[in-house]
């Protein structure tokens, strides 16, 4: 039983990940401040229901995604998310030309990953479908494990590999697009390796 | 691509999930250690991740933590 009156001193911390959550899944600043805040008031009636010494930031992020699911989401028109393509591993690098000889040392495929900008990164993210977006946030941006993925989305840990896997390699995809268009990495046909 | 390289690829990311077991685990890293052609691959998809992870970051506006700590306190108020 946690005491509610150490709520704010604890949870307030984790304020600027559940933000950056938020404005990739709502992509909108005034609904990313607003499912914050209810996220807080939710979080803060239930606290009662917490187990102090587990996951209090898995906990907040499973708080964060239902009130987003149930509210949020029901607002916006959006496209069928159907599937995303299957994509092979490795796409961003096999484009850049990885896997076709090693060399020593940072590679030129490694230095074209700094001039992605943020803005760029967070275009891409917010690109994807939504199932595979929530997964990538999770995973990749806030380093939870496939169980606590599986436990804050509730779903089996083996959709949380499927919708990460996929959305990775999306991601990659969407950056690769940027990157051509910049100029960044060159046209290639096909894969490689 | 051997076998070994094949079976790299496809634990890419269990293996940077940190999600193998010892012994997987200790199966991909020989092979890397081995291999400079799967060790850059997999280098590039961890530098990916730092790379996503840190550019993928926003600052929390100062109105919003205002306005949370405000909401707090009004609840709190409520409830005594």
């Amino acid at each position: 039983m946690a005491d509610q009156a150490k709520f704010s001193d604890l949870a307030m911390e984790y304020m600027p990940s559940l933000y950056t959550a938020a404005l990739r899944m709502t992509r909108n600043p005034s609904d990313a401040e607003d499912l914050v805040q209810e996220t807080y008031l939710k979080a803060y009636r239930a606290f009662g229901g917490f187990t102090e010494g587990t996951n209090l930031k898995a906990w907040l992020y499973r708080i964060l995604t239902n009130t987003y699911i149930n509210a949020y989401r029901a607002k916006k028109r959006r496209p069928e998310e159907s599937d995303i393509d299957d994509l092979e591993n490795f796409y961003l690098y096999r484009r850049l030309g990885g896997l076709e000889g090693a060399t020593a040392g940072r590679s030129a495929e490694d230095e074209v990953l700094d001039h992605f900008t943020e803005t760029e990164v967070k275009e891409a993210i917010e690109a994807l479908p939504e199932q595979f977006r929530m997964a990538v946030l999770l995973g990749d941006v806030e380093g939870f494990s496939y169980k606590e993925i599986a436990e804050i989305l509730d779903v089996p840990i083996g959709t949380v590999m499927s919708r990460l896997h996929r959305g990775r390699r999306a991601l990659q995809k969407r950056l690769y697009e940027f990157g051509r268009q910049r100029g960044l990495v060159p046209e290639r046909e096909g894969t490689h390796g | 691509m051997d076998e070994h390289c094949i079976e790299a690829v496809e634990l890419l990311y269990h293996y940077l999930d940190g999600e193998l077991t010892d012994a997987r685990r200790g199966l991909i890293q020989n092979h890397l250690d081995d291999c400079p052609p799967c060790f850059q691959a997999y280098d590039f998809e961890a530098e990916l991740r730092i790379v996503v992870r840190q550019k993928c970051r926003d600052h929390v506006p100062e109105s919003l933590m205002l306005r949370v700590a405000a909401a707090l306190r009004d609840v709190e108020g409520d409830e005594e």
